[in-house]
């Protein structure tokens, strides 16, 4: 008996660790925070001030809540309507060019995605590459107003969280039973018929996990508005990010990130609902 | 019943498949008779399913053409064609309860609601599973969702079934079973019923008619007696039941008769269909082989007794003759166990031996007739 006690701590151990140190510690301590009140020149005062959680609900900052959540929506869906035609192609790809139709996918992600936004701003600014053959062909007079719009944080979170989209879809549709298919025409389904009653319903899981996976990190994300909006208008991360470094409101920042936090787990807890749902199938 | 009384519901012409460059499926000639239960039969590899699926329109014709009630089909696709096919893998749409698995069919022909529900019930109560309606298809054993595959088919009164290894995988009793239930089934609706399988013995029970096919080739079809007691190549002959093959020469033809040369002697036939010095093989059963401790009158073989074996309802034997070939025997009498060691004469069962072509290119354009030797 002891010996296996041992053994399992010896398993666990590093995780349990790990795990205690660098997520349970940092996320108890932001918990704690948000109960605390502002100090005078930024940092914490241990008083118990709950107030931090009513402060949210102040006008102002429900709709950059509800700005987030609609950025969120239309990334995920916008995603979603690229990803979905992207995955079904995909999947349909011969093994031998499959392989690097993947690189092609995760081959971006090698490099830092601050560098790559950058990269984006530049092409998109008012000098960028774009304007400038525009306007060298005369098709335009004055440069287009692309970047720092909203128009260019969608793209830029598009760009960031697409593979998330297209990587549970894709596994989704691979997993289809190809005799599935053939027996949906064999009883007179055309593709038309067989993709509505067979794969849409049989990838309904896979396309829940990639909204959630563009859903919640674009909620949170701070930088692609940053690079990309300019400032102009403020999400969700911009503002947890600004109690922390400008506002130097601690307890409110740890407020909005617990609450941030709970809808999130709050979302997960839909999806696995969905995801036992994809068990029974 | 005379085969031109019966109406071709199925005709394929000179079909061939390739795959890029392999040749699954060479010049196959086959009419398919209305309510007949056919089945093609042979080893993995052999085209068997490659056929069945140009008939369901999964794969296309690269030569040659399939008539289906007369109507060319090349270019109509699955969802047109008036056949349904059961699958090996059930392939039971998995989000569906069987009610809607059932009725997929008929929600496509756009039938009235009320009309499913009828249909549906009737094709459940057909393969006796009334009441499964709301149940997944995870929620249902293995004999069950290949009864409701054959319900999702039938409920759509197709001119033909396709069935592809339908009883694959499901354990030997069950399978047996519904070997049994598939026949029933098929002569209660008279639906015309093409079944692919490697397994000779389901193929025997359950078949009007049986074609054999080797490597692309149809090499023999007809009822499972003939294909059993006059098969007509090697390879017919090896993979339904055991044989024993001896090679021989035709040393002599005049008018319907040959005259066959081998080893240990000669031996008369009475056939159309084979060439002078053509090198053909003598099949002989283990049942139709006979052995004797003393010398028998007009021809037999001498050989020395390796083993004898009572396996229950028979003895097995096997045989060595000079040139070390073994003959095995099977005998249905107590009394015929032998010795290791001792010498024996051995004959076979007037009209029970069957001469069989050796070479491939003569099983094209097969005439219906056997033939046996005496």
């Amino acid at each position: 008996m002891k010996k296996r006690y041992t053994t399992i701590l010896f398993m666990v151990g590093p995780t349990a660790v790990w795990l205690f140190a660098f997520l349970l510690v940092p996320l108890l301590y932001s918990v704690a925070m948000s109960f605390a009140t502002k100090g005078l020149y930024g940092g914490i005062e241990w008083i118990f001030y709950p107030n931090n959680y009513l402060d949210i609900f102040k006008l102002t900052y429900l709709a950059v809540a509800l700005r987030s959540l609609r950025l969120a929506w239309d990334t995920s869906l916008v995603c979603l309507l690229i990803s979905y035609p992207f995955a079904y192609i995909l999947s349909k790809v011969s093994p031998k060019w499959k392989g690097l139709c993947m690189l092609l996918i995760m081959l971006p992600f090698w490099i830092n995605g601050l560098i790559r936004l950058n990269g984006w701003a530049n092409i998109l600014r008012d000098t960028g590459i774009i304007n400038h053959v525009l306007e060298y062909l005369g098709i335009i007079q004055k440069p287009l107003e692309m970047l720092y719009t909203e128009g260019a944080v969608l793209f830029g979170m598009v760009y960031a969280f697409f593979p998330f989209m297209v990587l549970p879809i894709h596994t989704s549709i691979s997993k289809i039973d190809q005799n599935l298919l053939e027996a949906a025409q064999d009883l007179g389904a055309n593709r038309v018929r067989t993709f509505l009653r067979v794969v849409l319903p049989l990838t309904v899981p896979g396309i829940f996990a990639g909204v959630i996976q563009v859903f919640i990190p674009s909620l949170g994300a701070f930088y692609i508005s940053d690079i990309m909006g300019g400032g102009n208008s403020t999400y969700l991360g911009n503002l947890i990010k600004n109690q922390f470094l400008s506002a130097r409101n601690w307890p409110l920042g740890a407020a909005f990130s617990v609450v941030l936090i709970i809808f999130t787990l709050i979302v997960m807890k839909l999806y696995t609902k969905v995801g036992s749902m994809e068990d029974m199938a | 019943m005379a085969e031109d009384e019966k109406k071709v519901i199925i005709q394929l012409e000179n079909v061939v498949k390739f795959y890029d460059s392999n040749q699954v499926v060479k010049n196959l000639n086959l009419n398919i008779y209305e309510g007949e239960f056919i089945t093609l039969l042979g080893p993995s590899g052999c085209g068997k399913t490659t056929t069945l699926r140009m008939i369901a329109g999964f794969e296309e014709v690269t030569q040659g053409k399939i008539l289906l009630d007369g109507e060319n089909v090349a270019g109509i696709p699955p969802y047109l064609r008036n056949v349904n096919t059961v699958f090996q893998s059930y392939a039971l749409f998995p989000h569906m309860n069987l009610f809607d698995n059932v009725a997929f069919g008929l929600v496509e022909k756009r039938m009235k609601k009320a009309e499913i529900k009828e249909k549906v019930q009737e094709a459940l109560e057909m393969v006796q599973l009334h009441g499964f309606e709301k149940r997944m298809p995870n929620q249902i054993s293995g004999g069950q969702k290949q009864r409701i595959a054959i319900a999702r088919a039938l409920v759509n009164s197709p001119k033909v079934l396709l069935l592809d290894e339908p009883l694959g995988a499901l354990d030997l009793k069950l399978r047996k079973q519904m070997q049994v239930e598939l026949k029933h089934l098929q002569q209660k609706l008279g639906i015309t019923f093409i079944y692919v399988t490697h397994d000779q013995e389901e193929a025997l029970t359950m078949s009007d008619r049986i074609a054999i096919m080797n490597g692309g080739v149809m090499e023999q079809i007809g009822s499972a007696r003939e294909i059993y007691e006059r098969p007509r190549t090697k390879f017919v002959a090896d993979f339904i039941g055991e044989s024993n093959l001896m090679e021989a020469y035709i040393t002599s033809l005049e008018n319907d008769e040959v005259e066959l040369t081998f080893e240990f002697g000669k031996a008369k036939a009475r056939t159309k269909e084979f060439r002078m010095e053509e090198m053909v093989y003598i099949s002989v059963r283990p049942e139709h082989f006979k052995c004797s401790r003393e010398p028998v009158e007009g021809f037999s073989i001498v050989g020395i007794v390796k083993e004898s074996i009572y396996v229950g309802a028979t003895i097995k034997t096997t045989v060595e003759l000079s040139n070390g070939q073994q003959i095995k025997i099977t005998n249905f009498s107590e009394d015929e166990i032998y010795k290791d060691g001792e010498m024996v004469y051995l004959f076979w069962k007037e009209g029970k031996a069957v001469v069989l072509h050796t070479k491939e290119d003569i099983l094209y354009d097969l005439i219906d007739d056997g033939s046996t030797a005496y």
